[in-house]
């Protein structure tokens, strides 16, 4: 039967709902704005010089009062809003693609030697990875930020801000690829191909790396979509409370941490458009993410 | 003799960790930072630094002097803020009463609204209203705490103007307790920040009760009433809800411990006076006694809670007694 269906073509095949597709459409043109906000921003939002006060507090273009140079208006401190959205976009993506990639290493190596060693290894690593999980990631990201800071001097604490970070949402994140791989590793741990290898005395880091590795890999990629859309909210959370991005360099979120202050003066654009390119952002990433689940992976699949 | 091993071990579980949460507030208190540097005066001369060192019990070796700071806190002593120069414990007091108010509404807001809407999806998936449900809930999970709490201030306190968007309004005191509760003007500054720190909890609520009700719904007994002719809003209410709604309190028990640490981003955003935003100011001055204090009061909460419904869930249900024996 099979063979003599026309060859389905690629969306098919991949059978996504419409949703679904709109969505990685939407995640994938927000990634390329901002990776290409160096081009495509029409003024440098870097450049200190660039930015005349008088042009400040400009609302967008198109209400009543709007001036046409800037699409979107401008900031407190006359930098143009779309400019400073798309590099916040970039500096967010970067930050949370960077926490996935960290935690994703990490949990993937510690969920290996657990699952492949077993025993006392094994249950030091899962004792940490509990009492890490019974704290909730803002609390945590709070703990790491707030330490760097103080072993940190001042400016330093700037300069660092995008790797403190990082380590500060990688912390919590590992956790759930230690537990997803450890698993994966003791069923793959029990086969035959396994033993032949340890039989044939092959070492252990190449039977983990080589061997078993490749078999637990795709829950992996799945938990790194949905963590992707968690670490960049975590990150907006973070540079929101001031512990986050400097405004000299700012993300998605300390541009809503800057635009809340002159919410209650009644200019909303300066903490409005940024948060709902942050919530577009992480709604595409999470509803493909959710359908990446329940397509790729039965087992991990939440009842809904 | 089955339920007194699980009681132990879970015991014995709880007092782990709080050591190592314990641990890591006090290596935060002892090395991050020179106590020293911040406790001496100006120009101190070494001798007087080393003084205060030894008065200290700095010059101690790490493990002694651990077990000093475990005798302290157990007396309730916590250190005095670097930034204000008060006992910590002190602190934490004043503002627990905002945060557990804060708490308390929440709490009862999603599940006020959360319990409905999720039956609702779940006595018919397919309808327009549960499908809209379901999407917005999607949106929900997606939109940081922070900014539903600018949007609704930009709407009714900003544009409207019936809200009052920052502190607690007038409180009373009752005793070492101040309360929002008794005053108009305490209650209308509960209802923002209340609404914004129920939201993110209310997806979790809709969405456990959703899928807690379709399985009930499934079972034989609910197939068996229905046989029998019973109507269907006995079964839906009486007979389904019932069961489904135990896994629903466990949870939301569970979550306070996250609520009160997912309250520091609500409290930002409002100026709400309790113990998060002592800790987010904390964090921003590096003021480590402070931030020790809140590890330690959160992590002893969570575990608290954690440890109680374990136990609690042993002894309700016989099976999980004997699964962990």
């Amino acid at each position: 039967m099979k063979t003599l269906a026309p060859s389905p073509g690629l969306i098919t095949r991949i059978g996504a709902p419409i949703s679904v597709m709109v969505a990685a459409v939407l995640a994938l043109a927000i990634v390329a704005c901002a990776l290409l906000a160096a081009w495509i921003a029409p003024y440098d939002p870097t450049d200190l010089a660039s930015f005349e006060l008088i042009n400040a507090e400009l609302p967008p273009a198109f209400t009543a009062d709007g001036d046409a140079r800037f699409l979107l208006g401008t900031d407190n401190q006359g930098r143009d809003l779309l400019s400073a959205m798309l590099y916040g976009a970039r500096v967010s993506i970067a930050i949370g693609g960077g926490a996935v990639i960290m935690a994703a290493t990490l949990g993937v190596i510690l969920g290996l030697i657990a699952g492949y060693y077993g025993g006392r290894v094994d249950a030091v690593i899962m004792r940490v990875a509990d009492v890490i999980l019974s704290f909730p990631t803002i609390l945590l990201a709070l703990l790491v930020s707030g330490v760097a800071r103080a072993i940190f001097p001042g400016a330093a604490t700037a300069e660092w801000a995008p790797l403190i970070l990082i380590c500060a949402i990688a912390i919590h994140e590992w956790v759930q690829y230690a537990r997803t791989v450890r698993a994966a590793t003791m069923v793959e741990t029990a086969k035959d191909y396994v033993r032949a290898g340890k039989v044939i005395g092959l070492p252990s880091r190449r039977i983990m790396l080589r061997h078993i590795l490749p078999n637990v890999m795709s829950p992996v990629l799945v938990i790194s979509t949905i963590n992707l859309a968690a670490a960049v909210l975590t990150e907006a959370t973070l540079s929101f409370l001031g512990v986050g991005m400097p405004p000299t360099y700012p993300s998605l979120g300390t541009l809503i941490r800057i635009g809340n202050e002159f919410v209650f003066s009644g200019i909303w654009w300066i903490a409005l458009f940024p948060a709902l390119a942050l919530v577009i952002l992480v709604l595409a990433v999470n509803i493909v993410g959710d359908w990446l689940r329940d397509r790729f992976n039965p087992k991990l699949r939440v009842k809904r | 003799m089955h339920m007194l091993k699980v009681l132990l071990s879970r015991l014995g579980q709880a007092a782990l960790v709080m050591l190592v949460v314990s641990a890591v507030s006090f290596l935060m208190f002892r090395f991050v930072g020179d106590p020293v540097a911040t406790m001496s005066r100006e120009n101190a001369t070494v001798e007087e630094k080393a003084e205060l060192r030894r008065s200290l019990g700095l010059d101690q070796p790490v493990v002694v002097q651990y077990g000093r700071f475990l005798a302290r806190t157990l007396s309730g002593d916590l250190g005095i803020s670097y930034r204000n120069q008060r006992p910590v414990t002190q602190l934490i007091a004043e503002r627990l009463p905002a945060t557990l108010e804060l708490v308390i509404v929440a709490t009862v807001l999603s599940l006020a609204l959360g319990i409905p809407l999720g039956v609702l999806c779940a006595l018919k998936p397919n309808g327009i209203a549960a499908r809209l449900v379901q999407a917005l809930s999607l949106v929900g999970i997606s939109t940081p705490t922070f900014v539903t709490g600018i949007v609704l201030i930009l709407v009714f306190a900003v544009s409207l103007g019936w809200l009052p968007s920052f502190g607690r309004g007038q409180v009373v005191d009752l005793g070492w307790w101040s309360t929002g509760f008794l005053t108009a003007s305490g209650l209308k500054s509960l209802l923002l920040p209340g609404i914004t720190l129920a939201l993110y909890q209310l997806t979790l609520i809709m969405r456990l009760v959703r899928a807690e009700m379709i399985d009930v719904l499934s079972s034989d007994y609910i197939r068996f009433a229905k046989a029998r002719g019973l109507p269907s809003r006995y079964i839906h209410f009486r007979l389904a809800l019932r069961n489904a709604l135990m896994p629903v309190i466990t949870v939301t028990g569970l979550q306070i411990g996250s609520l009160i640490a997912f309250a520091i981003v609500t409290e930002t955003v409002f100026q709400w006076p309790g113990m998060g935003l002592l800790f987010i100011q904390a964090v921003s001055f590096a003021d480590i006694p402070v931030m020790a204090a809140y590890l330690l009061f959160v992590g002893l909460l969570f575990v608290l809670i954690n440890t109680v419904v374990d136990i609690l869930y042993a002894v309700v249900d016989p099976r999980l007694r004997a699964r962990s024996a």
